[in-house]
């Protein structure tokens, strides 16, 4: 230890300048407080194995070609069935003969994929439609609402299977069955977030500069409605993953021979008592996965939003 | 300004009228979401690629026939007159023949929803029994063994996909350990034994006095129920726990505890006493998820329900039915859920 105050080079003295209470710029104070936040949730251990469960799913999907033993869809016949730990099978075969293990690993990247698309369209959605309402308010909050209040009184699955039969299955058409209802919860935070927002001073400010809707709804509604959605769209993943799992499990999701895991326990079903593990397994790995998601936006949750925090 | 405020208070109508005006006011907030959720099932039976003239007449109608049912069924029409058809039509009672069951999807749906608000209500029983004293518990005991138990459970739920869940458990209690009846509602020596009255097979049975029946359709719904409870029992608990906490952490709490009250009291008639509205609240949204998420849940147990009835549907093409069942289950979710709010205005007096 030398002098204090002096940053030392390397990690110390990054930690210095991120741990400081004067930051010198408005990228240094962002970082700052982006790393504060970071320890939080870093003292979380639930929160960090779920962290550490997606990001190993992560890399195993993208080094998926590299990591699994066989081609997922290559069928022998003559090895169909086998047990877990049957010569090379680690998690056996399926009835086709085809390495459960590596159908599991090139599964994950489908998993990723829907998540990924739906986290993507629904939040944005829900952003749009609920800043706007909040913001304009009057008719088009009355209609907009209405709207929401339409598509949450669906039950989601039930209205998902509608709309995969209507648009035809497969994974794309899931996704946006998925993103088609999941998107209300978020237009509803997100209209009050924006009406907390709307009437305080900086708007006025904002607007006295002559700043139009579009901008003060874009740079200065949106950043402040972003944490809170975030830690929505974290718990949601677990419900995202289970209704792809459960779309496919209907064979209205990812069609076989893809290796989707809610696909691959339907096609478990037929030999669940006597050849358990080909359901099971990836039973257990979308358990894990969403499970790890759950933690992780507990864990967030208590970082980006203290109010209600220890809710679930 | 003081005139104004004292004309309105003046003109305020009778407090029976405003109690009224309100009910006249949910109402037609019932109505509009209805017509809202009609129009989106519509919608997506106009996307659909299924003909629906074909749908009706089957593949070979000739030319002239095809022509007559489709100026018939009023296709040549606007849109907008099509769907104003179609309001007529569901108002009615009407949601057209299942193609499947050759009978009105309206008929269908009345014989298979008693099975379906069999198993959900069996299953909301399980979660509210279980899940609020298990929620009262964790709040109570909050960061101990039982609460970080209680959590865990929970989160557990929460992460399971339920038709994988069915399948283990059937495969565990019912191809290895015996210890429950199979798939369907009865076994097969006891199908059409009793007689229709409500639909619920174990109300039925009672009502008959056929107790052998009505112990197999107990053993047959009881692995099923266990399911959906556990689900509602998550999200039950969860919801318990977070409210006692907030009402254990108030002063008067504290001072009921100063004067020397009794824990159970405190926690019983004091917290939970005040928790009551909220917790009927949650309990009917999870009862209304239930019956939506016992879709998979019949699947895996085949179940002759409502979530069995639109799938079969959906995978045969039967339009008609899967839009009815749609509809049907829309409208069960929206009356549960301004059924909770009505009871919330109820007995919530800050919220009249």
């Amino acid at each position: 230890m030398t002098a204090v105050g002096i940053p030392e080079p390397g990690k110390p003295g990054w930690r210095q300048w991120l741990l400081t209470d004067t930051p010198t710029s408005r990228r240094h104070a962002r970082a700052a407080s982006l790393y504060q936040s970071w320890l939080t949730l870093k003292s979380n251990k639930l929160a960090m194995i779920g962290l550490g469960i997606l990001v190993f799913l992560a890399l195993v999907a993208l080094f998926a070609p590299i990591l699994s033993p066989y081609d997922p869809f290559a069928q022998d016949l003559g090895n169909r069935l086998q047990p877990l730990g049957a010569d090379g099978h680690l998690l056996g075969t399926d009835s086709l003969g085809r390495d459960i293990l590596s159908r599991l690993i090139h599964g994950s990247r489908i998993t990723l994929y829907i998540v990924s698309l739906v986290a993507l369209i629904a939040p944005i959605a829900g952003l749009i439609v609920g800043t706007v309402a909040g913001y304009v308010g009057g008719w088009s909050d009355t209609v907009l609402m209405r709207i929401t209040d339409i598509f949450l009184a669906f039950p989601r699955l039930v209205l998902a299977l509608a709309f995969v039969a209507a648009l035809g299955a497969g994974i794309e058409n899931a996704v946006l069955a998925i993103a088609l209802t999941a998107w209300p919860p978020y237009a509803r935070i997100a209209r009050a977030e924006t009406l907390s927002i709307r009437k305080s001073d900086y708007i006025s400010a904002v607007k006295l500069q002559g700043a139009g809707p579009l901008r003060i709804i874009t740079k200065h509604i949106w950043p402040l409605c972003i944490s809170s959605l975030i830690v929505r769209v974290t718990l949601d993943m677990a419900g995202i993953i289970l209704a792809a799992a459960g779309l496919g499990f209907l064979g209205l999701g990812a069609q076989p021979p893809s290796p989707e895991w809610g696909a691959m326990i339907s096609e478990g079903r037929k030999f669940i008592l006597d050849h358990w593990w080909i359901a099971t397994m990836p039973g257990l790995a979308i358990f894990t996965v969403s499970l790890a998601f759950n933690l992780l936006g507990d864990g967030l949750r208590d970082v980006l939003d203290p109010k209600d925090g220890g809710e679930l | 300004m003081s005139a104004t405020t004292e004309a309105k208070k003046g003109r305020q109508p009778p407090p029976f009228l405003s109690y009224l005006a309100k009910i006249a006011k949910t109402l037609g907030s019932i109505a509009v979401t209805m017509i809202g959720l009609l129009f989106v099932t519509f919608v997506i039976g106009r996307i659909m690629p299924i003909d629906p003239v074909i749908a009706v007449l089957g593949e070979r109608a000739t030319k002239e026939t095809y022509d007559a049912t489709y100026i018939a069924m009023g296709l040549d029409k606007p849109y907008i007159v099509q769907f104003f058809y179609y309001l007529w039509d569901v108002i009615q009672g009407d949601f057209g023949p299942s193609r499947l069951t050759a009978r009105p999807v309206e008929d269908d749906i009345a014989r298979v929803f008693p099975a379906t608000l069999e198993l959900a209500t069996l299953g909301t029983l399980i979660g509210v029994f279980i899940g609020v004293p298990l929620g009262v518990l964790a709040a109570v005991k909050r960061g101990t063994l039982i609460d970080q138990i209680a959590r865990v459970v929970a989160l557990i739920g929460y992460s399971m996909p339920i038709f994988w869940l069915g399948l283990v458990g059937l495969l565990i209690f019912y191809g290895i350990l015996g210890w429950v009846g199979g798939p369907g509602r009865v076994g097969i020596f006891y199908v059409d034994l009793v007689p229709t009255v409500t639909g619920m097979i174990l109300i039925d049975s009672i009502l008959d006095g056929q107790w052998d029946v009505f112990w197999n359709a107990v053993s047959h719904i009881i692995l099923p129920a266990s399911l959906l409870g556990y689900y509602s029992l998550a999200y039950i608990s969860r919801m318990t726990r977070s409210f006692m906490l907030e009402q254990l952490s108030a002063e008067y709490i504290t001072t009921a505890r100063v004067k020397g009250m009794s824990e159970w009291a405190v926690i019983w008639r004091h917290a939970f006493g005040n928790i009551k509205v909220q917790l009927i609240t949650v309990i009917a949204l999870s009862y209304a998820g239930l019956l939506e998420g016992s879709v998979l849940t019949e699947i895996i147990f085949s179940w002759p329900g409502i979530g069995s009835y639109i799938t079969t549907a959906l995978l045969s093409a039967d339009m008609n039915a899967v839009l009815g069942g749609t509809v049907v289950v829309g409208l069960v979710f929206v009356c549960l859920n301004i059924f909770s709010d009505l009871l919330y205005k109820f007995f919530d007096p800050r919220a009249q």
